[in-house]
């Protein structure tokens, strides 16, 4: 066994309610490493061949929960989820904060995978090798921070009765769903401590069709040995003390973009990208700070950054909303995306988007899509249930956001996500309302805007050539083995740790940092070879094949959204735009790099050179058809 | 941090507890030489999003977990003023637990001994990684006389104030 793993995964049927413990060998957890890696490699294994019928809310989806070799150990705990997605019919390893993946390592498990639909809702609790499926009928129904609550208050009821000499026990871990994920609402997420979620990828969504409403978590137990424990304590150290030097990084978190990246380098969603330059001073960090910030340091396991900050609003219309910071990701999206600028009308909908277990961010896309077509006169009020979908009403987004976690009315249509909609009102009005989508292969993009170059979080060809789409935090870039590349991405999602207290360390730290822990020497170069590679053809190969509702065409869709060849109509980079010509010569000298054929379709030879042989196979007739 | 000459005392602030859990890898990594939140002698509950906090021995002036223990496996240290658990004679019965009015004694996990923050003889390594990430939840202090028992609370009851601090009366509806 390689150090720093459990040694063995859970996997659960729900069907017929049974569950086992399963390995992969020493080689493959070498080669994939775990979470993101290693779940691309499981779904491959199982399912390549029958993928494009494989409907990713129905019974036949995999769905995985897994940590890597660092979770735990490299400071911050996160884990990855990941399935075949609902809204890319690919892959993503979509990854969340917390302690889960710490208890579920500590309870002896390095992952989890779910597979079959139960009959009515159900929970998972596991207490160490101790697995139980539970009734979860009286949580159903029931928001993100009830869930939350329910399910600490039976945990230790539970976990008192049977251990009663033990002392007081800690709340478990929970990974859980809220109404949307019930629904199956495409852009639900996976949750966790109210705030953090999995979103890209839609994953709530797939606990919702297997009925799945929670998984808990107790483990007792140690973290796995490691091969070389006083390194790893020395590298702890060299996180910790990266971090505290890091003053404002700790104070505001990525708290301050809300203001930043709309006035400093125009690259914030504004009212559904049609802007993306504001100097709302209003929306400032020090507003966040000094009016809704009740906690200024808010961590999960073992991080020294505590990036997260516990908002709440004490007074006025949004009394009572409770979420994180919110992070810039929902300060844009939900924010300045929906026209709206005040911290309080933020946290305000941030809080619900926690509540009905929504993303943020493919929710704040779909609802900006769907103010922009209101403001364009395509959408009538009656289309919308008689909502008046003006930028910066918070309550009319509210309402709608509602709507689409329940799948009530109009919210159905939505709930499909920004792609599926824009078809489908396209076909219901006649119209192409594609160009106001902005998404790529069906993800929303993350708010960083590439039109005017000026931010370092996005690159002209990043979502296109993404196999995780408009996912921020899977951006790609040529080189293929280059600093910019989503090979780096994927070691963070395999590993797994949380990219966010990496930053200023050295670029082979987090590859030494694996080394100690399992005692094996893995460069740089290998993984960008290896591994790294290895992950991106499976991922890309399941993308293409795609279905059963929808397939990508590369020439068309390994593309920018189309608003960002529109200049930008204000700031200080007004008139800058993205450039087709150049994108597209970008866009063919990656499939190049990456051994993809001219249509983007990984090559056989590629395939053979990387071991990956069997997926050539599936792929000859995507190569026939192009 | 050298060792204090005399009895000491971790002066805590829980309401800046910012939930990481830094003190209990310290603590784990000293007593058990394993990163083992369960094992660690000082425990962070997150029984309400937000209000995280340590739940450790507060040393009590009259030790009513000392006092309660059938085996006299507890003892005061004379040179710190942390009870200490004498593994032979402890049986894990749980009397300390039920004795002291935090329920904050726990069982070892896999040794099924009950442990105790002992002060880490005098220079508690949680208060040190909680010193240098600047929460300064946790501080050494010199002992003197506080009603230091005060700070044993059950988790809920603990988990209560916090919340409350926190979100005023909307956190009754997370307790």
């Amino acid at each position: 066994m390689i150090p720093g793993y459990a040694g063995k995964f859970l996997e659960i049927d729900l069907s017929d309610g049974t569950f086992k413990d399963v390995t992969f060998d020493d080689e493959l957890l070498k080669e994939y490493v775990g979470g993101r890696g290693l779940a691309a490699k499981i779904l491959c294994d199982r399912l390549i061949d029958k993928w494009e019928e494989l409907d990713p809310l129905g019974p036949e989806n995999v769905l995985l929960f897994l940590p890597g070799p660092l979770t735990g150990f490299f400071p911050g705990g996160r884990i990855c989820v990941s399935g075949k997605s609902p809204q890319s019919n690919g892959v993503v390893g979509s990854t969340v904060g917390g302690e889960f993946g710490v208890e579920l390592r500590c309870a002896g498990y390095d992952g989890v995978i779910v597979t079959g639909q139960a009959e009515k809702p159900v929970y998972v609790f596991i207490k160490d090798s101790d697995v139980e499926i539970r009734d979860a009928s009286r949580m159903w129904g029931k928001d993100g921070k009830e869930t939350n609550t329910l399910l600490n208050k039976e945990c230790r009821r539970l976990l008192s009765e049977r251990y009663p000499r033990y002392g007081e026990w800690k709340e478990p871990a929970k990974l859980y769903i809220g109404p949307a994920g019930e629904n199956k609402v495409r852009t639900a997420v996976v949750m966790a401590k109210w705030t953090h979620a999995a979103g890209y990828g839609g994953y709530g969504a797939v606990m919702g069709s297997k009925k799945l409403k929670a998984i808990a978590v107790k483990g007792t137990g140690p973290l796995p040995e490691v091969a070389d424990l006083p390194r790893v304590r020395r590298m702890i150290n060299a996180v910790n003390r990266n971090a505290y030097d890091n003053v404002l990084w700790r104070r505001w978190g990525t708290g301050g973009g809300g203001y930043s990246f709309g006035a400093k380098t125009s690259s914030e969603p504004i009212r559904n990208w049609q802007e993306e330059w504001h100097d709302e001073k209003g929306y400032g960090v020090d507003q966040f700070e000094n009016r809704v910030w009740v906690k200024q340091a808010w961590s999960d396991f073992g991080c020294p950054t505590n990036c997260l900050k516990i908002a709440f609003v004490k007074s006025g219309k949004f009394k009572g909303a409770i979420t994180d910071n919110p992070d810039y990701e929902l300060q844009a999206y939900l924010g300045p995306n929906l026209g709206l600028f005040t911290p309080e009308e933020n946290v305000f909908m941030s809080s619900l988007i926690d509540d009905l277990g929504l993303c943020g961010i493919q929710t704040g896309n779909v609802l900006g899509f769907a103010a922009e077509l209101f403001q364009r006169g395509i959408l009538s009020k009656d289309d919308l249930d008689g909502i008046e979908l003006k930028w910066g009403d918070a309550e009319a987004f509210a309402s709608l956001a509602k709507k689409i976690a329940l799948r009530e009315g109009v919210g159905d249509l939505l709930a499909e996500g920004t792609y599926r909609a824009a078809l489908k009102i396209g076909k219901m009005k006649g119209k192409d309302v594609l160009k106001y989508a902005v998404q790529s292969k069906g993800i929303g993009i993350g708010a960083h805007g590439i039109r005017s170059g000026e931010d370092p979080y996005s690159t002209a060809i990043g979502y296109a050539c993404s196999v995780q789409c408009g996912d921020h935090t899977s951006k790609t870039d040529l080189p293929i083995d280059g600093s910019g590349s989503e090979v780096w991405e994927v070691f963070n999602d395999s590993a797994v740790l949380c990219n966010f207290n990496g930053f200023g360390l050295l670029r082979n730290f987090k590859f030494d940092f694996y080394n100690a822990i399992t005692g094996l020497s893995l460069t740089r170069e290998d993984w960008a070879k290896g591994g790294g590679l290895k992950t991106l053809q499976i991922q890309r190969a399941l993308l293409l094949l795609g279905g059963p509702d929808l397939k990508w065409n590369p020439k068309v869709d390994d593309d920018n959204p189309s608003r960002f060849y529109e200049p930008l109509p204000s700031g200080p980079y007004k008139g800058k735009a993205a450039d087709r010509t150049s994108v597209r010569e970008s866009v063919q000298e990656y499939y190049e790099e990456a051994g993809w054929d001219e249509n983007g379709v990984p090559k056989s030879e590629t395939l053979k050179k990387l071991g990956l042989g069997d997926i050539d196979k599936t792929l000859r007739k995507l190569r026939k058809k192009s | 941090m050298t060792a204090k000459k005399e009895p000491i005392w971790i002066a805590r602030d829980l309401s800046k507890c910012s939930g990481c859990r830094k003190c209990e890898i310290a603590c784990s990594l000293h007593h058990e030489n394993r990163i083992w939140p369960e094992a660690s002698r000082v425990r962070v509950f997150m029984l309400v999003p937000g209000a995280d906090f340590p739940h450790l021995c507060a040393q009590c002036d009259d030790y009513p977990c000392v006092e309660a223990c059938p085996f006299k496996a507890l003892s005061v240290s004379k040179k710190t003023s942390a009870v200490l658990v004498n593994d032979a004679k402890c049986t894990g019965c749980g009397k300390c637990i039920e004795a002291c009015p935090g329920r904050i004694p726990h069982m070892h996990p896999v040794d099924k001994k009950i442990v105790i923050c002992d002060l880490c003889n005098g220079s508690p390594q949680c208060v040190k990684v909680c010193q240098e990430g600047g929460w300064n939840v946790l501080k050494t202090v010199t002992r003197r006389e506080h009603p230091y028992g005060l700070y044993a609370r059950k988790p809920e009851e603990q988990t209560r104030s916090l919340a409350t601090k926190l979100y005023g009366e909307k956190a009754e509806e997370f307790i």
